[in-house]
This record gives structure tokens, C-alpha cells and sequence, in this order.
């Protein structure tokens, strides 16, 4: 690779890139993220490869290997350019049939994917409704660059951004833009990003400034930020690159989580590509402007994604939030101003100034520009990272792109916002996700995660596994924040084994609103979300918990039992054969017994007595100690 | 100088003072468990909470960090700022009754119940023994370890520290330990950290004329007995 020392050579380095490249020539991409490679697309990479040696296609069919597309419920699997064709859920024998076929330039249709509604097969990826529903900005740069190759990036316009901002020269433009996008950050406050930059442009200069990106990313269950640094790490670097120029900032640290291997290893060979081209370090394109990139690695604490908690930690300190103000624009690391961003976040400066910010403000509805990535997890049937314009509505999410419920039960709620979010009940799906509405309901947008839940999840049991992260994950600083959320742990607990009682529930709402009210750092501030949400959607779920000592969801097991009705079973025997622990007895056409002190309340007996064409609907949950054979007790 | 309202009144105070210091400087009590003189402002019990800003942007923020700036609207009685305190008492109680510092200030807030589970922690991790160590001592031979639960105060891999003199100072500042170490079941009568300290008492044999801070210290008696 060659130093680049102007715009002209760059410029002439993607075109030579972009003419060297036939794009008529079939394409097999490989999604290979973390994710593609926990199922199996390692493997997926390794047959495509002996195939296309062995049979001599190196000239007729090329291959890319890239980060993750989004559609997790269908990995391992495969995208054929440029006609998009999509072949979920592979094992090594289809690759090599799908070797062969795109060889011969055919479809191979028992592979493609089937709409579980309408049983169709579809061909190509933008047809199927996962992909159709979304718009997919960042995202889809994911499937056009191999993270590991920079000439990837610039073939797909990667740097122009950049170029064209070096070469308008002008520091304030770069501010303007930004603010005229509107966009906001992604990490969960919201905070106008030209706004911070300008504050960062204007603070004291002396000694330096830093810009960082936050990809510590500790919610459960979420994964955007690793994806975009996986599959798109370029792209980080051309942003910081970027605000770099706009705000006078001397240098950059990513501060990525310890856990995020693939994320680090791309970064790294991404950081050594960029300044062996020259567009990082010192004389950038021999503009004479001059910015590196560092990377801190953390030891993976959800806390450390706090700012002022983060900044510590960059610093070798312990990582513990401080009050603010002043705030990291005054005070940052080392004492210097700061601005740390999002990694996806950083991931929308190029695109915003490749499109300008008017185009990009078009996209979301006016406070709320762009778009954001959501991973969609829980009872829904496509799982995955999902891209949607701000504004989009919570059913448009769920039903549009997800799919619905992942099986029998109805959709009751979703969490949005990571463990300190809230839970919003099927009712407000016609909630636009936007800063506003969402904490107007009781939740956050947080960075942006979604959880589905349906029938079968007991809010009182999610409100307590949430309350463990962050019994677990609060630095402990603040009293309140500490001994707060183990406190509303314990009368959860209490709750869901049936001990709790009415006065516990008031308790718990009041120390809910002061842990809210007087810890200093976002942690606390909304660790009593989980608590306060469900209580104000689901307060009959925590009734029933403790007045009739019974779970609706049949989640909590101290809180239910099964029983058979005598007038409905049909003798069938199904669930004797299920049953692991031989707790149901009775012979064939006779009515049989379940046997309470063998149960294991394991489910399985109900599963088949109530969705199986011959058995009754005989078994039912109802609160424990209970005869009583109604259906609704 | 900086010119703020503090419940209702304008009060000028110096650039950099904190609103606690700008409170006790014109006479308006906060109460404070993990603030000391000398010692940097840490925030860690909250008791000191001042309501600052109006209407929606109202929040409760802890005194003893919060800066003073001007135009600043404070209020540090008002019934949200009472009604916290009054619970963040509540839940010292339950965690750490021993303390005769958190029963004074609880009864001085009429706190009369306890409605959770009744602990009986040796610390409430306020920090005091920590920057007593690290800024008056100069040792820095205790730190906190840990997050969430399992944060506590103690020495690196609890092996004691060659880094500490047995100054006391530690114990001299907690809240919570005075009453520790008269506790009335003396295998528990030593803290976590002075356990790890070796307090000074311990080695009254080989100095007599050492002073201890603790009248009467279950130490002394274990020791006699
Ligand atoms: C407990 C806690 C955890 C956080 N974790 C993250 C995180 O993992 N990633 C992130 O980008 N921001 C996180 N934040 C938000 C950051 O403090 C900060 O607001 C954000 O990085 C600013 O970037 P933005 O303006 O681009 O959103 C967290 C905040 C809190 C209170
Ligand atoms: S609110 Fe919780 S996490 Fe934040 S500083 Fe206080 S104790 Fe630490
Ligand atoms: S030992 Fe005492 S001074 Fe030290 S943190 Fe605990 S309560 Fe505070
Ligand atoms: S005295 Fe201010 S928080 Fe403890």
C-alpha cells in the first residue's frame, strides 16, 4: 500500500479500485461476524473456498467475507451478487451445491428462504419482509466491504466524505452540517451531536482535545455497536477522522470492551490500513492536518459506558461516574475537553456529509433525524439487528420487520431501552420510537435494545432479572443506586416466591421514585424504569402475585401448579411420555393423575395437552395448594 | 463572585465553592454523612441533596458536589428533598442500625420505621476511611474493590498493606465503625478494614503509652479476656 499525498491520488487510487473490479462477475458474500461465526459461517467460508479452488472458478465467481447483515435468525447464510440472492440457515453440503449453481448461473430454490405465511419462497434479499420493512442505511454497508480490506470501503465511497471535507477546508462547515442534520446521539441520551461538537470546537484549547468513541456497549442483548465495528470499522475511523477536523480535536480513543475480540482485531488492521494509506496520523493526504487513533480496551463493566465512568477508566482509574457538571467538554480526560460519541453514532458523520445534512434530515420525522438500529430479540420470529427510520412505530418494528410472535402465544409487551428501559404494554404500538415519546411512556431509547415478550413472560420476574444486572453492574457509589436497586431486587423476590404483600408493593414504588430521584449518574436514574413501567402497565401482574400467590405466565415456581380437570382428559397418555420426572400416572382412556409433590413444573405435560389435536386441554396451571378445577381461578 | 438563590434568597459566594459550603456559609443546615472538612467531596451517601432548577428541569443533586453557578435556584428543604432523605435514612437504618451517627440523624428526620429486611452491615461504603488514608495519610493502603454488591473497602487481595502506618485515621473518620467495635458479639466486633489494618490497640503491648480513639473498644477486651 502506498501513501496517498493528496486528494488527486486518492481520488485516482478509487477509480483504479473501482475499474479493477467487474461487477457482472457473481459474488458470494458471506456474513461472518461474531454472530455467523458462533453458527457455523467459518465453515461456510472454508467450503466456498476449496470449491471454487478445486472446480477453478477463481476467475468466474469471487468471494467476500464481511461483518454481520443483521438477519441473525437466518445465519449461517449467504448473499449472491449482484442479483441479491439470499440462502438462509446453510450447512457445508448446501454451500457446495450453492457453489456449483452460481457457477452455472442458476438458482438453487429449494434453498431460498420461505415466508412462513404465505409457505413462498423468495428469492432475493430485499424481497423478504425483514429486509423489505427496513431502511437500511448504515447497515447495509456491512455486505459491501470485507472489514479487513480497506480498498473495500473506498470502492463503496468510503473516505469521499472525508475528501470532501479536507478539501473544502472549512472547520466550521463540518460543525454547520452536523447541526443541520440534527442528528442526535445514539447512545441513549439523545444529545445533539453538532451541538456537543461546537461546544468542543469552542472550548479552551491547550494542551489538546480528545474525541471518543463509546463502544463499550453493555447492554444485555444488545450488539449494534459490534456489528458496525465488525463489519464497518472504516467507517468509525472516517467519522472520528471527520470531527476531528471540525472540532480542532488532537486525538481520538475507541474505547471497545475487552469481549469484543473481532471487534478489536478489525479495528487494528483497520487502524494500520488507514495509516499505511495515509489517511491517519500526521499530514493527512498532505493537507497538513494530523489526527491518530488509539485504542482502549476496557474490562467490560456496564457502568464504564457512562461517560465520566469511561473517561476514568481511559484513565487507569477505577471505573466510577463523577458528578457533572463540569462535563466533558470541559473536563475530560486528562482534565482536557472531551466529546465522546457513539459508535453508531460516528457511523452517520460520513453519511452525512456525503448526502449533506438536508438529505439526511429528510429521513425520521423532524427531532428525530436519520435512522437508528434496533436488536430485535425475544418471542418474535426474525431476530436480528434492524434498521428503521426514527419515528418508525413499535408494531412497524415487531410486526413489519419481526414478524409477529415466534410462536403460539400473543405478543404482550416490548422492552426497549436495555436493562435500565422500560417495558410497553402490546397496547402502545402505535408509539413512535423517538427520544420524546419514548421517555414520555416510561421508558428510554437507551442504545437500542428491543426485547419482544409475549404471554408466557411474567413482568414481575423480568422487572427482577433486570433489577439483578444492575444490582450487580452499579458501581456502588452512590448509596442510594447500591442498596436501592437491592433493595427493590429483594421485594421482587419476595413478589415472585409469594411473600410479598401489598404494603411491600407502595414501598416498592416509593423507593423506586427516590432511587430515581437521587442517584447522580444515568445508572441510577433509570435503574427504576424496569419497576416503575411495569408497575404502571402491568400492576395487576403484581396483584395476582401477591394476593392470590399465583403467576399468570406460570414463570415464577413457587407460584402455580398443574393440575388435570378430570372431565376433560382424554386419556390420551401423551403427557405421562413426557413427563421427565414420572410424576403423571393412568392407563389408556382413563383419566389421569399428576402426581404435585414429583412435579418439576417443567411445562412440557402442558405443551402437549393443550396444543396437541388429541389431548384435552385438561391441564392447567392454577395457584398452588389449590383443587379448584376452574380454568380461570 | 458568583450570585445564586438559595431558598428564596440571593446569595453571593465564591467562584468554586460548592453549594453545601454556600449553604453552611449562610446558615441553611444539610445534613451529611460522607463529607468531611479536608477531605474531597466524594457523593457518596446523598444525604446532602439540595432541589436545584425550576418546574420540569427540577433535580435533586447531591450539595457537597454540586458547584455553585450563577443563577442558580436552590431549594435544600423542600418536600421532595425531604421526602428522599427521609427514605435514603430508612435505608440506612436497615443496612447499618448500630451506628450512632445514622440513629441521631434519623430520629433528627422523624424516621420512625424500618420497612425492609433487617442487615447489620459494618460499612455503608461512604469512602471517608478511603480519602482519609489517600489525601490526609498520604498511604492510599485501603481502596474500594468491587462493583454493585460486592463492592466493599479493603486492602489489595486483602494481605495487609506494607503501605499502612496503623495511623487509625481510618477509623477515627467512620461513621460506622465506632459503634462496630463495641458490638456486643465480639468475634464480630472488628471491621473488615481494620481487621486488615490491625488497629492500633492491638499492639498496645510492645507500646504502652499508645493512645486509643475508642472508649470502651471490644478490641481491648478480646484481647484481656
Ligand atoms: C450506565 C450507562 C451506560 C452507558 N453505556 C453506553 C454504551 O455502552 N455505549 C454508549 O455509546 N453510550 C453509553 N452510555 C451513554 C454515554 O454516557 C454517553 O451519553 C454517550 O456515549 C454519548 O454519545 P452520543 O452523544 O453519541 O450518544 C451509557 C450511559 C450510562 C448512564
Ligand atoms: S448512580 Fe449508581 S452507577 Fe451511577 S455513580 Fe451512582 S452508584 Fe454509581
Ligand atoms: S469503613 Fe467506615 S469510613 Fe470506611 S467506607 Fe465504610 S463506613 Fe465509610
Ligand atoms: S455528604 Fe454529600 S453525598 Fe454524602
Amino acid at each position: 500500500m502506498e501513501r496517498l499525498e493528496s486528494s488527486e491520488q486518492f481520488k485516482a487510487l478509487q477509480k483504479r479500485i473501482i475499474a479493477d473490479r467487474d461487477p457482472q462477475i457473481p459474488m458470494v458474500v458471506i456474513p461472518a461476524g461474531t454472530c455467523g461465526q458462533a453458527s457455523g459461517a467459518n465453515d461456510l467460508i472454508r467450503i466456498a473456498k476449496r470449491e471454487i479452488l478445486a472446480h477453478e472458478l477463481v476467475t468466474k465467481i469471487q468471494l467476500r467475507v464481511t461483518g454481520c447483515h443483521g438477519f441473525c435468525q437466518a445465519e449461517p447464510s449467504v448473499l449472491i451478487e449482484p442479483e441479491g440472492t439470499f440462502y438462509p440457515r446453510l450447512g457445508i453440503k448446501q454451500m457446495t451445491q450453492i457453489v456449483e449453481a452460481v457457477s452455472e448461473g442458476r438458482v438453487v430454490e429449494q434453498l431460498l428462504w420461505r415466508d412462513p405465511k404465505t409457505h413462498k419462497r423468495v428469492q432475493r434479499e430485499a424481497d423478504i419482509p425483514f429486509f423489505r420493512n427496513q431502511r437500511r442505511t448504515i447497515l447495509a454497508r456491512n455486505e459491501k466491504v470485507d472489514p479487513i480490506r480497506i480498498y473495500d470501503y473506498i470502492e463503496h465511497g468510503g473516505y469521499a466524505a472525508l475528501v470532501k471535507v479536507l478539501e473544502q477546508g472549512n472547520r466550521r462547515w463540518v460543525v454547520e452540517e452536523t447541526k443541520a442534520s440534527g442528528l442526535r446521539g445514539r447512545g441513549g441520551a439523545g444529545f445533539p451531536t453538532g451541538l456537543k461538537w461546537e461546544l468542543l470546537a469552542k472550548a479552551r484549547d491547550g494542551g489538546g482535545k480528545f474525541l471518543v468513541s463509546n463502544a463499550d456497549e453493555g447492554d444485555p442483548g444488545a450488539y449494534m455497536d459490534r456489528s458496525v465495528l465488525e463489519g464497518n470499522p472504516q467507517s468509525i475511523i472516517e467519522g472520528m477522522l471527520i470531527g476531528a477536523y471540525g472540532t480542532g480535536a488532537t486525538a481520538g480513543i475507541i474505547y471497545v470492551r475487552t469481549e469484543y475480540p473481532l471487534a478489536i482485531k478489525h479495528l487494528v488492521i483497520a487502524l494500520q490500513q488507514a495509516r499505511a494509506l495515509g489517511l491517519l496520523g500526521e499530514n493527512i493526504l498532505g493537507t497538513g492536518f494530523s489526527f491518530d487513533i488509539q485504542i482502549v480496551k476496557g474490562a467490560g463493566a456496564f457502568v464504564c459506558g457512562e461517560e465520566t465512568a469511561l473517561i476514568r477508566s481511559v484513565e487507569g482509574e477505577r471505573g466510577e461516574p463523577r458528578q457533572r457538571p463540569p462535563y466533558p467538554v470541559e473536563q475530560g480526560i486528562y482534565g482536557k475537553p472531551t466529546a465522546i460519541n457513539n459508535v453508531e453514532t460516528w457511523a452517520n458523520i460520513p453519511v452525512i456529509i456525503s448526502q449533506g445534512a438536508a438529505e439526511f434530515a429528510r429521513i425520521g420525522s423532524p427531532h428525530n433525524t436519520g435512522t437508528k438500529i434496533f436488536s430485535l430479540v425475544g418471542k418474535v420470529k426474525n431476530t436480528g439487528l434492524v434498521e428503521v427510520p426514527m419515528g418508525a412505530t413499535i408494531g412497524e418494528i415487531v410486526h413489519g420487520v419481526g414478524g409477529g410472535p415466534a410462536g403460539r402465544a400473543e405478543i404482550k409487551a416490548v422492552q426497549t431501552g436495555g436493562p435500565s428501559g422500560g417495558c410497553l404494554p402490546a397496547a402502545m404500538f402505535d408509539l413512535p420510537i423517538d427520544y420524546e415519546s419514548l421517555s414520555a411512556a416510561g421508558s428510554i431509547m437507551g442504545s437500542g435494545g428491543m426485547i419482544v415478550m409475549d404471554e408466557n413472560t411474567c413482568m414481575v420476574d423480568v422487572a427482577k432479572y433486570f433489577m439483578k444486572f444492575l444490582k450487580d453492574e452499579s458501581c456502588g457509589k452512590c448509596f442510594t443506586c447500591r442498596k436501592g436497586t437491592q433493595r427493590m431486587w429483594e421485594i421482587l423476590d419476595d413478589i415472585t416466591a409469594g411473600k410479598g404483600t401489598l404494603e411491600q408493593l407502595d414501598l416498592l414504588e416509593e423507593l423506586a421514585q427516590v432511587v430515581k430521584d437521587t442517584s447522580m449518574c444515568g445508572l441510577g436514574q433509570t435503574a427504576a424504569n424496569p419497576i416503575l413501567s411495569t408497575l404502571r402497565y402491568f400492576r395487576d401482574e403484581y396483584v395476582t402475585h401477591i394476593e392470590r400467590k399465583f403467576c399468570p405466565a406460570t414463570v415464577c415456581r413457587d407460584l402455580f401448579a398443574y393440575r388435570v380437570i378430570a372431565e376433560k382428559c382424554t386419556g390420551c397418555t401423551l403427557c405421562i411420555r413426557v413427563c421427565p420426572t414420572g410424576a403423571i400416572t393412568g392407563t389408556k382412556k382413563e383419566v389421569h393423575n399428576l402426581d404435585q409433590s414429583k412435579c418439576i413444573k417443567c411445562r412440557a405435560c402442558f405443551e402437549v395437552c393443550n396444543f396437541d389435536a388429541i389431548a384435552g386441554d385438561a391441564i392447567i396451571a392454577v395457584p398452588p395448594g389449590r383443587t379448584s378445577m376452574e380454568r380461570n381461578p | 463572585m458568583i450570585t445564586l438563590t438559595m431558598n428564596g434568597l440571593p446569595v453571593t459566594v465564591e467562584e468554586g465553592s460548592t453549594l453545601l459550603e454556600a449553604a453552611r456559609f449562610f446558615g441553611f443546615p444539610i445534613p451529611t454523612l460522607c463529607h468531611l472538612e479536608g477531605l474531597t467531596p466524594y457523593g457518596a451517601c446523598r444525604l446532602c441533596l439540595v432541589e436545584v432548577g425550576r418546574g420540569d428541569k427540577a433535580k435533586l443533586v447531591t450539595a457537597c458536589t454540586y458547584p455553585a453557578a450563577d443563577g442558580l435556584v436552590v431549594r435544600t428543604g423542600s418536600s421532595r428533598v425531604i421526602r428522599a432523605r427521609k427514605m435514603i435514612l430508612e435505608l440506612l437504618l436497615a443496612s447499618c442500625p448500630q451506628s450512632k451517627v445514622i440513629q441521631d440523624l434519623a430520629a433528627a428526620y422523624e424516621v420512625r420505621q424500618q420497612r425492609f429486611r433487617q442487615e447489620y452491615e459494618d460499612c455503608i461504603l461512604c469512602g471517608l476511611c478511603v480519602r482519609m488514608c489517600e489525601e490526609q495519610m498520604r498511604a492510599k493502603a485501603i481502596g474500594f474493590r468491587g462493583r454493585g454488591e460486592r463492592r466493599s473497602v479493603g486492602t489489595p487481595f486483602d494481605a495487609p498493606s506494607p503501605a499502612c502506618r496503623l495511623c487509625g485515621g481510618c477509623m477515627y473518620v467512620c461513621p460506622a465503625c465506632q459503634l462496630r467495635c463495641t458490638y456486643h458479639e465480639p468475634e464480630k466486633a472488628i471491621c473488615g478494614s481494620c481487621a486488615n489494618l490491625s488497629p492500633p490497640c492491638l499492639e498496645k503491648r510492645e507500646f504502652d503509652d499508645l493512645m486509643c480513639f475508642m472508649a470502651p473498644c471490644v478490641a481491648c477486651e478480646i484481647r484481656k479476656g
